[in-house]
């Protein structure tokens, strides 16, 4: 395949198009398994989840089963989720504390450590059957950052920290929220189904040029509530600036003025009046804290990060962790939660969920129209032979600052995906 | 179990279907008049069904203020998601009363009922939502008022309803 049928950059005439095929043939689905999804760190699962030794979740990472577990080391491991004697999935709920993963099928069980420590009728195996070797798989590489935890079934991965290049210092403005640096994920995990294809969800995760049209409903209700919403200023679209910021390996974000409200730590009538002293006692926290600057910069601004590919951080009205994984060239399941400072208390927490609803989510007053926009764009995909092409030069032919509602950001993930689709780098 | 509470059934039976028959003809402004002031509308997300909004993240926690804003944004044909308004059937089912609190002449009411919703979009696209729903009910000698009403979902996660861009 040739990499020009697909994405064309051509920066010196300011041409950047992709083609519609990528997002409706399976075959290119194929190639993205293997060259991205196994190929890049892809994110797990958060430290919060699993507390305590012997704490697990179950989840679906790249296709696979996997098991995300604190040891009796207390070290966080993710195994694959099947039995080493006929691959039936050795953890069957989806969270839970336990001393082993016992597989019903033939009675087959393993620690918490993954080693297999219990097969039924052990003599009838040959002398070199050999225990040691048969212990739960595992992904080439786990590590995390600052309570994010990936994977890689990559064994040439480069080291996460370097992986997530400029992403981490917008992971840093999010944790910096917590006066102990520990945020937790909160209960609750939303789960459902796009029918669309999962690049058109990271293209919409930090495309402002769609919020004023699709979105028009969620900022009358914003207005209705007493949150000033500002005429753009002239040759603007959005009510506040806002800036799009590529920060390597195809990780990109927009970097957003809140006018919006946060719950750390800006108010709005939305949050009630009974909240409006703890909202400033945790904005007077952070200044204490951080000094006035850095404050100001985790209060005031809203940041759209998406890490390349499949992992979203959405700090606006609330903090949301949105990943998704492609069943079909047109579907992919979608997984969602709420993430905040562990010392939050009860009102500022009560603060922070309502306000994720806002916005956020299957039944929030935003996420359903950005779903309609993605399946109505796939169904529209079904005329990519007559109309091949999608343009995406929005700034291109700027000099210097690149706003949210530009598409610096969109071209870098593709950029990205071209490089890995056709050739072997970071491989 | 007892026969006490039978007088009642029919009535509510009655009023179950009423709402129901308002929702499925998108007549939001005479649903909105069945809710009490203190009205909360609440949706669990799907893998804790037994918590409460203020520390778990639900699909929908909505007070009184906010399900009118919901509706004043489902009568706005760019609520994408609704527009055209999906078809929806509701078959209520399996009504239990759980309890009746009788006092200083205010009665309310606590039931459960079983749900089918179909709920079709052009094109094929049928998605079916399976549940029960918790309500709490002021009985007054007309009619009932919702004060709330909890919505479980039985699946194990949203999965291919995909949204719940509508009132359930």
């Amino acid at each position: 395949m040739n990499p020009e049928q697909f994405v064309i950059n051509d920066p010196i005439n300011f041409d950047f198009q992709v083609n519609r095929q990528s997002l409706v043939d399976p075959k290119i689905l194929e190639i993205e398994m293997k060259n991205i999804f196994d190929t890049c760190w892809i994110y797990v699962g958060h430290e919060s989840e699993i507390k305590n030794i012997g704490d697990f979740k179950t989840r679906n990472v790249c296709g696979r089963p996997v098991i995300l577990c604190r040891d009796s080391n207390s070290d966080i491991r993710v195994y694959l989720n099947a039995c080493r004697h006929r691959a039936a999935v050795v953890a069957r709920e989806a969270e839970g504390n336990t001393r082993s993963f016992f597989c019903f099928y033939h009675g087959w069980s393993y620690n918490i450590n993954g080693e297999l420590d219990g097969v039924p009728g052990k003599a009838s195996y040959p002398p070199s059957f050999d225990v040691t070797r048969l212990g739960l798989a595992e992904p080439s590489h786990v590590d995390s950052y600052k309570g994010f935890i990936f994977l890689s079934f990559n064994k040439d991965a480069v080291p996460l920290v370097e992986y997530l290049a400029g992403a981490t210092e917008y992971i840093d403005l999010i944790v910096d929220q917590s006066p102990s640096g520990k945020m937790e994920v909160i209960k609750g995990t939303q789960e459902y189904d796009m029918k669309a294809n999962w690049k058109l969800l990271v293209e919409n995760s930090f495309d402002d040029y769609h919020l004023i049209t699709t979105h028009s409903t969620w900022l009358n209700y914003m207005k209705r509530s007493g949150v000033e919403i500002k005429k753009p200023e002239k040759g603007h679209l959005m009510p506040s600036h806002g800036v799009g910021k590529v920060l390597g390996n195809g990780h990109a974000v927009i970097d957003n003025v809140n006018f919006r409200g946060r719950p750390v730590a800006k108010w709005i009538p939305l949050y009630g009046e009974s909240t409006k002293a703890e909202i400033q006692k945790i904005r007077e926290e952070l200044i204490d804290r951080l000094g006035p600057d850095r404050a100001n910069r985790v209060a005031e601004t809203n940041r759209n990060l998406v890490i390349f590919p499949n992992l979203v951080l959405n700090d606006g009205s609330a903090i949301t962790i949105r990943t998704f994984h492609p069943v079909k060239p047109d579907l992919m399941n979608v997984t969602a939660w709420a993430l905040g400072p562990v010392e939050e208390s009860e009102t500022a927490r009560a603060v922070r969920l309502d306000s994720f609803l806002t916005f956020y989510g299957p039944g929030g007053f935003a996420t359903p129209d950005d779903v309609e926009a993605l399946e109505s764009v796939q169904k529209g995909m079904a005329t990519f032979k007559e109309v091949p092409w999608s343009v995406m030069s929005r700034g291109m032919s700027k000099e210097g600052e690149q706003l949210n509602t530009d598409e610096l950001h969109l071209r870098a993930f593709w950029i990205r995906w071209k490089d890995l689709m056709f050739s072997q780098i970071g491989r | 179990m007892n026969k006490t509470h039978d007088y009642r059934k029919s009535d509510l039976e009655n009023f179950l279907f009423h709402e129901a028959d308002l929702l499925d003809q998108w007549k939001l402004d005479e649903w909105l008049q069945l809710l009490d002031e203190n009205f909360v509308y609440q949706i669990p997300s799907n893998d804790s069904p037994e918590t409460t909004h203020k520390k778990t993240l639900f699909l929908v926690a909505d007070d009184c203020n906010r399900v009118k804003e919901r509706v004043h944004r489902l009568k706005d044909k760019n609520a994408h998601a609704e527009f055209p308004h999906s078809r929806t059937r509701r078959i209520i089912s399996n009504i239990l009363v759980r309890n009746i609190n009788e006092f200083e002449n205010k009665v309310t009411v606590s039931l459960t009922a079983n749900f089918i919703i179909y709920r079709h979009k052009r094109g094929g696209d049928i998605r079916t939502y399976v549940g029960c729903y918790h309500y709490v009910l002021d009985e007054n000698k007309d009619s009932y008022k919702i004060v709330s009403k909890k919505v479980i979902l039985d699946a194990y996660e949203l999965g291919s309803m995909g949204l719940i861009s509508f009132i359930l």
